[in-house]
């Protein structure tokens, strides 16, 4: 079963929830499909660390074979190509690997050619093997890691738990489309409302099954808990704003492994997901 | 000689545009005929790479000299290697720059900024 966590801001306890869902599970598979910010290898500090590059491709030219036709820049809707001087000039970093131009060449001027983006990291940590996805710095997107990530690497496990990148644009789409299940976490606040909404709208527009776990949870207004109860979303479970938790986490350790208080709440949150996902 | 600016509006005296790659227009003014002409730039509403497109479009209209507030990286390097040369402007208007340029008054652009293209792109 795939689960995938998400919010649509950083920092509201995606790898938090992650992490701890993954370690609270008999056997799993936590993978990080934050790339442009993988942090859950922190909490696990996985062992027998195996890593692959990414590639994607990317167009080369022979300029001896270009006539100047123009039709691979103005097919390139990211403007990746420009034609000066009788001489094709490719931005690499600006390429999204879409082949068009290729394509679209009548001269067959153009080929590819494989551009490493970053890498997957694979190790483990007791009952859990973790998969890191690391998006070097400048790239574009971050979508091919994950796809190497969840449809080529394919971790096979009962339990998989996906940690998504905040927002809800591609990279996040790319992370959640093949998921059983989607977890929302959100903060107590307006502003966590919001962001609430833009991963509710995603969720509902993938028809993905989901609920909601409302974390940093403290006496008094909820505007995340209002929102849900508006739009009769299920709520999981409540995580306290609480200060013991808060040092657990901020020293990089693992909840459920420190604290029995802690293994009970995400293993019984864990038990809700499954339950939930095989309605 | 052809004189390329990013301007704001399609008219004489229009205003120098804060962006090159996203500028509404592309002013040419020909030095030997006097004339201006206004080339609505295509690049302004693009998804990513405006300043290449922009750029394509400054190098095609047979400009020699780029006058602009500012320029990325990616968009310098195809001004340059169509020898176009980068002025920076001084003056708010158009036509003010265009003066100062023929008078010699202009220096060279060379602060070429590495673009906002990548916060955030995907």
């Amino acid at each position: 079963m795939r689960i995938a966590v998400l919010s649509g801001k950083g920092g509201t306890g995606k790898t938090l929830v992650s992490v701890n869902l993954a370690a609270s599970a008999k056997k799993a598979a936590y993978i990080d499909c934050d790339v442009e910010e993988p942090n859950g290898h922190l909490f696990f500090k996985p062992q027998g660390v195996k890593e692959r590059a990414v590639t994607v491709k990317i167009p080369q030219v022979e300029n001896s074979l270009c006539d100047g036709c123009r039709k691979c820049v103005d097919f390139c809707n990211f403007n990746a190509l420009a034609h000066i001087k009788d001489k094709l000039i490719i931005f690499e970093e600006i390429c999204h690997s879409c082949g068009g131009c290729v394509l679209v060449c009548p001269r067959k001027a153009l080929s590819e050619k494989e551009k490493a983006i970053g890498k997957v990291q694979i190790g483990t940590s007791e009952n859990v093997t973790i998969f890191t996805g690391i998006l070097n710095t400048g790239e574009a997107s971050g979508v091919p890691i994950i796809k190497q990530l969840l449809f080529e690497d394919k971790p096979k496990s009962d339990i998989e738990i996906i940690d998504c990148p905040p927002g809800s644009a591609c990279i996040v789409m790319e992370s959640i489309k093949d998921a059983d299940f989607c977890v929302l976490v959100a903060e107590p606040t307006l502003f966590g409302m919001h962001n609430l909404n833009m991963v509710y709208e995603l969720v509902k527009l993938f028809n993905k099954p989901f609920a909601v776990v409302l974390n940093k949870c403290i006496e008094g207004r909820n505007p995340s808990e209002q929102f849900c109860l508006d739009n009769n979303i299920k709520i999981l479970c409540k995580i306290p704003f609480d200060n013991e938790l808060g040092t657990i986490n901020s020293n990089a350790k693992i909840a459920v492994r420190e604290n029995e208080k802690y293994n009970a709440l995400f293993s019984s949150l864990l038990t809700k997901i499954t339950k939930e996902a095989k309605k | 000689m052809r004189i390329a600016i990013p301007v704001d509006e399609n008219n004489i005296k229009t205003s120098v545009c804060v962006s090159f790659g996203r500028a509404p227009y592309f002013l040419i003014y020909d030095t030997n005929t006097d004339k201006s002409v206004f080339l609505e730039n295509k690049a302004a509403t693009s998804p990513g790479g405006a300043g290449i497109k922009a750029a394509q479009a400054v190098v095609d209209s047979n400009a020699r000299v780029l006058l602009t507030p500012r320029c990325g990286e990616n968009a310098a390097n195809v001004i340059l290697e169509g020898g176009v040369k980068i002025f920076k402007t001084a003056f708010p208007s158009a036509k003010e720059n265009i003066e100062a340029f023929i008078a010699g008054k202009l220096s060279l652009l060379d602060e070429i900024h590495s673009g906002y293209h990548k916060n955030g792109s995907n």
